[in-house]
């Protein structure tokens, strides 16, 4: 275990060496493009590890998607844009329960010109595609998270078949912090085995695996989504994750995820030193969304402020997922391509205490 | 090596009749496909990739290991399952749609990149599971659903001859060449090379193949055979690429 100063490019990479990953495919895009080429660099170094450079993020997509199907633990990274062409792939891998694992550092949209705050990405990644929204999407707050969820987002993902997301934000990836470097084996950490679905070698001769995303009948297409969406609801409970901070004497509850959520951390701090009644829930699995636990949170409360880099992507997913109790207030700081700091966050509780009075 | 009762040995007994129309050219490719796979002994150490459109009626078709992809997006899991796996014989199948429009630069860049793996094209002038609408290779004045008045060059510019886009930005390793469905011992020649240049190593090998489409054509046997020979004269059979040293 070492303590290294380096970049959330740079930690994701290495949190996919970590996990035991063997190939990347991907197409450069802001602000994910160093971890490629920290990637490339280590495939210099260790035949044993492919990089793919492909021509477009729908080939990237689709790349990674062969290479799994060969039994390689394969990744790729996207933004903005980019993000929008890998749906396609995300969409095929999610019908078939394929276990994708894609870094997503949004940006923001729709072209080009902002890399650094956003969180205009949580529709897309959490529900993009012609599919039913069976993802996992892991919301990092910090780069020590990049580094945790990078390495858990592939045991995820192999365990459970259904695409796996680290979703973090150009502030994440251009950051430079002190992390902590881990061998997954110090922390008994146990890496899922990668297991081919095409050409397995311990096949008999006679068998033949036929892997289709084409149905003759609605019907049969009808009984694969409702298998999926099961399988889905029972893991739940296993992959849910989310952070509570000091949420059960307070009085005012700011719902935040990724770096706003690190925000809201340290405003949640500031105000508790001045004797205000406030915490904070992070999501940290964005989807499955810690619904119970939220839910759970409001009892007694008397506001929530949802805090957020968008329009509302985060605001309309915690808010279709509350039962709010009568008499809550809901307030919203919704701030789009723009970050959102401590001391904004901190003044916004303030303004509703003394609303509420 | 053809076996008595007429089916390849790669093909899946239990899933005929195949699913493709009467007269349809793609059938017979995949069934020369098939003694290509036979004669090669390549059953299984093979993934099949298929496209969307007509090529996903052959997902089920073979008895070797099979992936039905999205549209245009056979080559790319095609390129990402050998990367991962070089040892493995990776095919791609496509139609006109899914290697010259929706997928063109996956074709292209795999075609530049020199990936190992054998891209097999249907050019049927047409896209025929959607209907019968215009493709990039149908022919000018050819009535589609699309061009009614049939394909106008100042709306729609010239017919795209894949073989010839490919050849001058591949590597001196790929085998490039076309064919056609009702030349039976010349594609099944072309399939055992396409599919020989990536076991031996070597590179890049794509297989346009001529094909009929009786039914989005509306034509009966002898106006298909006539079309497509008709489609022989625009688009040339030949080897436009063979490696040095490539097996038949």
């Amino acid at each position: 275990m070492t303590k290294e100063l380096i970049t959330g490019n740079e930690v994701l990479a290495k949190g996919a060496l970590a996990a035991g990953a063997l190939m990347m495919t991907g197409y450069p895009i802001t602000p994910t493009t160093e971890m490629m080429m920290y990637w490339a660099q280590n495939c210099a170094k260790n035949p044993d590890l492919k990089f793919l450079q492909t021509e477009d993020e729908m080939s990237a997509g689709f790349a990674m998607i062969g290479a799994i199907l060969a039994g390689t633990r394969a990744f790729s990274a996207s933004a903005g844009p980019g993000n929008v062409l890998m749906q396609d792939a995300f969409s095929m891998a999610e019908n078939m329960r394929l276990p994708t694992v894609a870094f997503i550092m949004q940006r923001g949209g729709p072209s080009t010109g902002t890399v650094i705050y956003s969180q205009q990405e949580v529709n897309l990644t959490c529900f993009g595609g012609n599919g039913e929204g069976l993802r996992i999407v892991y919301s990092t707050s910090g780069l020590q998270d990049l580094y945790d969820y990078a390495i858990k987002s592939f045991n995820t993902a192999w365990k459970y078949r259904f695409p796996t997301f680290v979703l973090g934000d150009g502030y994440q990836s251009k950051m430079l912090s002190d992390v902590e470097i881990y061998d997954p084996k110090e922390k008994n950490i146990e890496i899922i085995d990668a297991h081919p679905y095409l050409l397995n070698p311990n096949k008999t001769v006679d068998t033949y695996i036929n892997l289709r995303n084409t149905y003759n009948l609605e019907s049969e297409l009808h009984e694969v989504l409702l298998n999926h969406k099961k399988a889905f609801r029972d893991i739940m409970p296993e992959v849910i994750e989310y952070e509570d901070i000091h949420t059960l004497d307070a009085d005012i509850v700011i719902f935040a995820h990724g770096i706003v959520a690190a925000a809201a951390k340290d405003a949640v701090e500031m105000l508790r030193a001045k004797n205000i009644k406030v915490g904070l829930f992070r999501p940290i699995t964005l989807s499955p969304f810690p619904r119970d636990s939220a839910c759970q949170v409001l009892k007694n409360k008397k506001a929530i402020l949802i805090a957020e880099s968008s329009l509302g992507q985060f605001s309309r997913l915690v808010l279709s997922n509350l039962y709010c109790p009568e008499n809550l207030r809901i307030y919203e700081m919704l701030e789009p391509a723009v970050g959102i700091n401590s001391n904004e966050i901190s003044q916004k509780v303030e303004e509703i205490l003394k609303e509420m009075v | 090596m053809i076996p008595e009762n007429n089916i390849p040995k790669s093909w899946k007994k239990e899933e005929l009749p195949h699913k493709f129309c009467p007269g349809c050219g793609q059938s017979e490719a995949l069934k020369i496909l098939g003694y290509a796979i036979d004669e090669l002994g390549i059953q299984n150490k093979t993934i099949y990739a298929s496209d969307i459109g007509c090529s996903l009626l052959s997902w089920n078709m073979f008895d070797v290991d099979t992936i039905q992809t999205h549209h245009g997006r056979a080559t790319p899991v095609a390129v990402g399952f050998k990367h991962a796996k070089p040892e493995a014989v990776v095919l791609a199948f496509m139609g006109d749609g899914g290697g010259y429009a929706i997928g063109a630069q996956h074709l292209i860049n795999a075609c530049m990149r020199d990936d190992k793996i054998t891209i097999i094209l249907i050019n049927n002038a047409n896209y025929a599971m959607t209907g019968g609408q215009m493709a990039p290779t149908t022919l000018l004045e050819q009535i589609t659903a699309t061009t009614p008045q049939g394909r106008k060059l100042a709306d729609f510019g010239l017919p795209l001859h894949g073989p010839e886009m490919l050849s001058p930005i591949a590597s001196d390793n790929a085998y490039i060449a076309r064919s056609i469905s009702n030349d039976f011992w010349g594609l099944l020649t072309t399939f055992k090379k396409a599919i020989n240049n990536q076991i031996e190593g070597r590179g890049f090998s794509f297989v346009e193949v001529l094909s009929m489409c009786p039914v989005n054509w509306k034509t009966d046997a002898q106006e298909s055979i006539n079309f497509v020979e008709k489609m022989a004269e625009i688009y040339p059979v030949k080897e436009f690429k063979i490696p040095e040293g490539l097996k038949c």
